[in-house]
């Protein structure tokens, strides 16, 4: 993994500098039962497409940042400090390649 | 002689002459010369034996391209000696060689032949019977693989790495790369050129980096250079790849013999070396350029009695046949001439493995046999040669070896053989990649770089299909030979030290690791220690551990969110101590909070788990966009915590603050001068005594710890290091998070029920935590006291009814109590007071019984004094 990412501080750094943390989830609002609690902490979707997810400039200015990363070709579609409402906006639908990506 | 008279443009310089040892002899070398050439001056022929049939083998490509030339310089494997510069006194010696090169006992392989022959053949030979695989193993490790590398490892050698961005990077300095590099140069691009030869001259407002080799071109344009001793990883705005053409070998009856050359490398020899290259030579080529070597030869005073351009007279049959594995006839179509050269090349390959690392699509040019870069990357650029730039080039035969008994190696570094790819093929391994992992073809030292070809030529053939159905195995990184040092960097394991370090090195500490810390591990004796704590007064270094500053409207309502227990009611001036939780409801860290004001708390963490909280607050400030700030403020402070029945008398004569049993209670906190450093002092009391954590700021970190010494000298003050500290929580059935818990581990199963509190709206795990009060958990933490003074190990067995039930976490003999202890994980049926288990110590069972309370002060009468 060499590719490089763009932290909406500091501009473009090779990946190492950051910690990766997963796709961006959706914390139950409400007291969820055992298979949404399961599904939420256990289950991510891990798409071969455009993925939201979580990056944190750890060797760097230390912020959260989200990122839309198309997972099949490292290539980073937008970068973003999260705003207002993050957490219950839901990550977009992945797209599904017609290929299987390889 | 074999050095010929100056020649006009040579890469030697006479004037300077160098000498280094080749098994244990002086060789003389001329300034510019690499060991193989001045090996080669010195009458060398042989460089080194095959791999597998220990075949001699002599100079070929000269250009670092083949492991022809392969020997240890200086203890380092696998060096090519062919462009290796020389270095004064180094020592040279050849490798996979039983006696020397020219009699090498093992060559033996190559007469029997025998088992050892065809491909695969220890696939097959050496797996019955089974029980005899150990030996077989012991004898193949030893006859495979070459060289030997230097058990204690390269130190002798730095290695660094740099990351460097340019706008263009130029791979290759030779015409087509400097032209190049040139017209970006004078459009005002900062432009680096790498070439793989030393360089002659500087080239004017270029950058050259030489000698150095891209090694990849990896994800993100990222190109890592070899220059020696520094890894460069370049990121270009744009990459220029002008590697040029490998001269391929053609496929015929002795063509691995000392004397068959590429026309490349009869260039460089007498080009920029001036060595005659042999007396008599025979030429067989198809290129313009691989031609033009008979004017270097007709130069260097070499009779050449024959020039073949397979272009225009049809060659049906070759085959080279020598004496002690050195030419001395070569006989085309039934014609034999006498000769101790022969130069023989397939053609050019365009070098394009580092443009189809970068995605730049192969295709087949049918017209001219070779395969050529198409559809080039943004970004990305093939200039020369290397972009199929080759003129009229002729198609050689796949194979001039039909009816030969000779070996006609396909693979000369694996040894591999026209009969072998045909063989394979025969079994059914009839894709290119089956082929390659079958026989190891192209999977040796030059990886493909003068085999990849003529295999996929043979494969086309056998299978009478077109190259290009035949398809390229894919290129990755690697392209060239890299040292696993160079990729590694320098060696070093970063350490952090406290602000009171030194003192902890003058008073004669044993020092440890805790993660990256490190720490005191005891000054002597850890037991007595621990006694100094009990009766009298101890100090104990903590600086390590995590300090975070929470600060802002909300700080009370996000830790109260964060975690499992209450802070919205902690009032000022007091100290809680909190677990943190994920929502799947495992603990990942634990301290003390302390609430400095309304809205201003100090959390401490586990000393290794700093950074890790400070990421999880950070991300969850940034999920829910709370008021509040945090401050990682672990290196600013310093930290010691002062335990045992005298704490008090000596923290009294060092403060006016009121530090009395009642003016500064358990778990209060209180910021005072402490010998006239401003101090946070928090009264808890991880080691079980009466005890206070003073937080103040690194820079007095040795002042505060003199002081505290030299004042308390009367009272028994002694410092404690974590043996002591492990010995003293564990009489408290105090856990450590990481040594008593796992990445498993949740706060109700390791018995702190009392933390997770419901009642809360939310918390981080509340729901998990809720999950595990509602059906159950698996396990339990508990404290075991042994029924005789046996200490398990840490990690040991716990047994109920004769099965494996659980395992011992921390175990610790205590002098003060006169048993030994520990905490363990049993099942929930063995958590209660008094339940019998036993425990595996050195293969025996031992009886204990567990204790839910406290070994030492259960009711933390001394804790609160």
């Amino acid at each position: 993994m060499s590719f490089l990412l763009s932290c909406p501080n500091c501009g473009p750094r090779d990946v190492n500098e950051f910690a990766y943390s997963g796709e961006v989830t959706t914390r139950p609002a409400e007291t969820p039962d055992l298979r949404a609690l399961t599904d939420y902490v256990y289950f991510r979707r891990n798409v071969a497409g455009v993925q939201r997810e979580w990056w944190y400039h750890r060797f760097g200015c230390e912020v959260w940042f989200l990122a839309e990363r198309d997972t099949r070709t490292n290539e980073v579609l937008r970068v973003e400090l999260p705003g207002r409402g993050d957490e219950a906006t839901p990550a977009p639908e992945p797209a599904i390649p017609d290929t299987p990506a390889v | 002689m074999t050095r010929l008279p100056p020649q006009a443009g040579e890469r030697i310089d006479r004037s300077r002459e160098l000498s280094f040892w080749f098994r244990g002899r002086p060789v003389r070398a001329f300034g510019g010369d690499t060991f193989g050439s001045a090996l080669y001056a010195a009458g060398q022929r042989v460089f080194s034996r095959s791999f597998k049939y220990h075949r001699p083998r002599g100079l070929l490509c000269c250009s670092g391209g083949c492991a022809n030339c392969m020997m240890t310089v200086d203890g380092t494997p696998n060096v090519r000696v062919c462009v290796e510069p020389v270095r004064e006194g180094a020592r040279v010696e050849p490798q996979n060689v039983v006696g020397s090169l020219d009699r090498d006992l093992l060559s033996v392989v190559d007469r029997v032949g025998g088992p050892f022959t065809p491909v695969g053949f220890y696939y097959r030979t050496m797996i019955r019977p089974r029980r005899f695989w150990p030996y077989y193993e012991r004898f193949l490790r030893n006859v495979a693989g070459l060289g030997r590398v230097d058990k204690h490892g390269d130190r002798k050698n730095r290695y660094d790495t740099e990351h460097r961005s340019v706008d263009v990077l130029v791979v290759g300095g030779g015409r087509s790369g400097m032209r190049a590099a040139r017209a970006a140069a004078e459009r005002g691009a900062e432009v680096v050129v790498v070439d793989e030869n030393p360089s002659r001259e500087h080239p004017d407002g270029l950058e050259l980096i030489a000698p150095a080799t891209a090694i990849g071109v990896y994800e993100g344009g990222l190109v890592p250079v070899d220059a020696g001793s520094v890894l460069i990883r370049f990121r270009a705005g744009r990459i220029v790849v002008a590697t040029g053409t490998l001269d391929q070998p053609l496929v015929f009856g002795g063509n691995d013999l000392v004397g068959v050359m590429l026309p490349s490398g009869v260039r460089r020899l007498v080009r920029d070396y001036a060595l005659k290259p042999g007396e008599r030579a025979v030429v067989i080529a198809g290129d313009d350029r691989a031609l033009e070597c008979v004017d270097d030869l007709l130069a260097a005073g070499v009779d050449v009695l024959e020039v073949v351009d397979f272009r225009e007279r049809r060659v049906s049959a070759l085959e080279a046949s020598g004496r002690r594995g050195r030419v001395e006839s070569v006989t085309i179509d039934g014609r034999r001439l006498e000769c101790d050269l022969l130069v023989a090349s397939g053609g050019p390959q365009p070098a394009y493995s580092l443009l189809a690392q970068a995605g730049a699509t192969v295709t087949f040019d049918a017209q001219r046999g070779i395969f050529v870069p198409t559809e080039l990357p943004v970004g990305v650029e093939a200039v020369g040669r290397v972009a199929g730039n080759l003129g009229n080039v002729g198609v050689p035969h796949a194979s001039y070896g039909d009816g030969t008994s000779a070996k006609c190696f396909v693979c000369t570094c694996e040894d591999v053989t026209e009969k072998d790819v045909k063989r394979a093929l025969a079994e059914g391994f009839d894709s290119l990649e089956l082929v390659k992992r079958y026989t190891t073809v192209t999977m040796g030292p030059c990886q493909g770089r003068l085999c990849h070809l003529a295999s996929i030529r043979l494969h086309a053939r056998e299978r009478e299909l077109d190259a290009a159905a035949v398809g390229t195995t894919t290129a990755r990184p690697p392209w060239a030979p890299v040292k696993l040092g160079l990729l590694a960097g320098r060696g070093h394991e970063p350490a952090k030290r406290t602000s009171i370090h030194h003192r902890h090195k003058e008073a004669g500490a044993t020092m440890m690791w805790t993660g990256v810390w490190r720490r005191p591990y005891a000054y002597g004796d850890a037991s007595a220690e621990v006694a100094n704590v009990h009766d009298a007064v101890g100090v104990i270094d903590v600086s390590t551990l995590g300090k975070l500053l929470v600060l802002g409207a909300d700080a009370a309502s996000f830790l109260e969110r964060l975690y499992p227990n209450r802070f919205a009611d902690l009032k000022e001036g007091r100290v809680r101590y909190g677990v943190l939780s994920t929502d799947a409801g495992r603990i990942i860290d634990d301290g003390t909070v302390a609430r400095l004001g309304d809205d201003s708390f100090y959390v401490t963490t586990t000393s290794t788990g700093a950074e890790g909280v400070l990421e999880w607050f950070e991300w969850w400030n940034a999920v829910w966009h709370m008021d509040v700030e945090i401050f990682n403020v672990t290196g600013a402070l310093a930290a010691v915590n002062v335990a045992g029945p005298r704490a008090r008398e000596l923290l009294g004569r060092l403060t006016s603050a009121d530090v009395s049993a009642d003016g500064l209670k358990y778990l209060d906190a209180r910021q005072a001068h402490v010998a006239g450093v401003p101090c946070l002092i928090l009264r808890i009391g991880f080691v079980g005594e009466l005890g206070y954590e003073l937080h103040f700021p690194s820079v007095y970190g040795e002042f505060l710890w003199d002081t505290l010494l030299g004042y308390g000298a009367d009272l028994g003050v002694k410092p404690f290091g974590l043996e002591a500290q492990r010995i003293l929580r564990l009489e408290k059935q105090h856990i450590i998070v990481g040594q008593d818990t796992d990445s498993e581990s949740n706060a109700l199963s390791a018995n702190m029920p009392w933390i997770v509190k419901f009642d809360k709206d939310d918390f981080v795990g509340k729901w998990a935590l809720a999950q595990v009060e509602e059906h159950g958990d698996r396990e339990r933490l508990v404290g075991f006291e042994m029924a005789n003074g046996a200490v398990p190990l840490e990690g040991g067995q716990i047994v109920v009814d004769g099965r494996p039930a659980g395992r011992v976490t921390s175990s610790r003999r205590s002098a003060k109590l006169g048993r030994s202890i520990g905490l363990a994980w049993v099942p929930p049926a063995q958590a209660r007071e008094d339940a019998p288990l036993e425990i595996r110590v050195d293969g025996r069972l031992e009886p204990a019984r567990v204790r839910l309370r406290p070994f030492f002060d259960p009711e933390g009468e001394r804790l609160r004094s």
